[in-house]
């Protein structure tokens, strides 16, 4: 594990460059900020300023080397690279209250974005006119859109919102694709049109965040009744779902077809495991503290403490686990969706540390190394 | 300073009840839930039985239902179980529940909490220490995002 702490503001969210030596952070402001890896650090090389609100989501289209923002603003905006300086293209989503989250589809034709006007935007670029074109997905959405994710198929689109479903649409544009062939998901696909919807009954949370596996058969999604569910698209739509003794997590991720990772309100990434009946199961939190060695303080050390804390005892403050605040995000560092060595997670801490592990046959997790 | 003579019952007007995107949470049917059998956790509890009185208590919960004389009447029972374990028994009680009992468990716990009686706190202070330690932090916030609660 490596940790490299940004700044002390939140990061809101990140996003990596396809061969990893760029990061775009937004620290929790109206700004993105582009750091360059130069040998163990990270380096400022560009600060992309348009939004007129905070930065909501950030993703970085790893083939065609784009990157989309969007912000509480109500815009988003395309940026490219030219010259050396990233320029901006506004794109008018239609929205009337903040966007939430924005990602790139597989091929990067498109893009969706979520927001608080309880609609999905699906943004393509209309080459006769040049420029973005949205269109809107509403039904049945009842409450603010708080995560999207992309199915392979580059059509399938899953979104969790706040009003405690999780639901899997079609975002077919016919514009700028051919028709989808048949999925465990459905055949059926016309634009808006819901396939699947999770969720609900009395129970339930916000939910946070979703994640489609590598082969797209499977959607996992957190909510904020602390609980990780799962459902597999092949086998039925009954998902499984695992109440954990855990303060809800806020980001999820597949990172093999069986195996997913979480994080959250207690600042450490945790490892489900997915088996082939497709039922849930908690193996173990990634984030091992060393064994705190107690010692007596010096002299000069409760002086120091006394000067700078007014305590005169050894309390340490600090959290056990690595991160010290919640965990917004966890994304692929290292490898994709089927095969993930290293991932990566930033949160309110204004920390990025970057996770590796390995698994063996038996998918069972070794002890996280640290270098 | 100038009276106001024009009527203000406006201000009484509930303005959210006629947002027309109001959330409106989707109805369970709940009318015949009933909420655990009287008869039968009294005479479990007078057999002593109190392991079976509290499973039988946490059976059938009263969470859909609209009626607030069937939620009363089950949390009176709940705390009647609750109150008649001896402290050292509390904690195979809890152990003696699965995932979902804890958190039903949790839910009544706090129910009580609501309306505290004579010694109620005390016993449902007890209760909620092992409760958590078997259920954690995620049970209780369970209970807190509850929209339909006992």
């Amino acid at each position: 594990m490596s940790l490299h702490q940004f700044l002390l503001e939140p990061i809101t969210c990140h996003a990596w460059n396809r061969d990893r030596t760029q990061i775009a952070i937004s620290p929790n402001n109206h700004e993105v900020h582009i750091y360059q890896k130069s040998g163990n650090q990270w380096v400022k090389s560009h600060e992309l300023k348009e939004h007129n609100g905070h930065i909501t989501g950030i993703d970085w289209a790893p083939k065609s080397d784009r990157i989309v923002t969007c912000g509480a603003d109500r815009n988003a905006y395309v940026w490219s690279l030219k010259d050396g300086v990233w320029k901006p293209t506004l794109v008018i989503l239609r929205i009337n209250r903040a966007a939430t989250f924005v990602k790139w589809s597989p091929l990067e034709n498109k893009f969706a974005v979520g927001s608080g006007a309880r609609l999905i935007s699906v943004c393509y670029f209309e080459s006769d006119n040049d420029w973005w074109v949205s269109k809107h997905i509403k039904k049945p959405i009842r409450s603010t859109v708080l995560s999207l994710d992309w199915h392979p198929n580059n059509v399938l689109l899953a979104a969790g919102s706040c009003d405690f479903k999780c639901r899997v649409f079609s975002a077919y544009i016919k514009e700028v694709e051919e028709k989808p062939g048949p999925t465990p998901w459905g055949s059926k696909m016309p634009f808006g049109a819901v396939l699947a919807e999770f969720g609900g009954a009395g129970g339930g949370g916000w939910v946070h965040s979703v994640s489609f596996s590598s082969s797209g058969n499977r959607l996992a999604w957190v909510s904020h009744d602390s609980t990780v569910t799962v459902v597999d698209g092949t086998k039925g739509s009954t998902p499984s779902q695992l109440k954990t003794e855990f303060l809800p997590l806020l980001s999820v991720l597949f990172i093999s077809e069986n195996s997913v990772v979480a994080a959250g309100h207690d600042c450490c990434p945790m490892l489900f495991r997915c088996d082939d009946g497709g039922s849930l199961t908690f193996v173990s939190k990634l984030d091992l503290p060393k064994a705190s060695i107690t010692r007596n303080i010096s002299a000069m050390e409760r002086f120091r403490n006394m000067d700078k804390r007014a305590t005169t005892e050894d309390r340490n403050t600090a959290l056990e686990t690595l991160h010290q605040n919640s965990i917004t995000q966890v994304s692929i560092y290292e490898g994709d969706q089927s095969d993930c060595r290293k991932f990566c997670t930033t949160g309110i801490d204004g920390a990025m540390t970057i996770w590796d592990f390995k698994l063996s046959s038996h998918c069972d997790l070794k002890k996280v190394e640290c270098n | 300073m100038s009276k106001n003579t024009v009527s203000n019952r406006f201000r009484t007007v509930d303005v959210d009840e006629y947002d027309e995107n109001k959330f409106v949470d989707e109805e369970d049917g709940g009318e015949n839930q009933l909420g655990p059998d009287e008869a039968e956790v009294d005479s479990l509890i007078r057999q002593g039985n109190l392991m079976e009185a509290l499973q039988a208590v946490l059976k059938n919960p009263p969470i859909n239902t609209k009626n607030q004389n069937v939620k009363d009447c089950a949390e009176g029972l709940v705390l009647k179980v609750l109150s008649a374990f001896k402290s050292s028994d509390v904690d195979k009680g809890v152990q003696s529940l699965d995932k979902n009992g804890v958190d039903l468990l949790m839910k009544y716990i706090y129910k009580g909490f609501e309306t505290p009686s004579d010694n109620s706190s005390a016993v449902l202070l007890q209760w909620h220490e092992k409760a958590l330690s078997a259920g954690g932090l995620g049970c209780i916030v369970r209970v807190l995002t509850a929209r339909k609660t006992v």
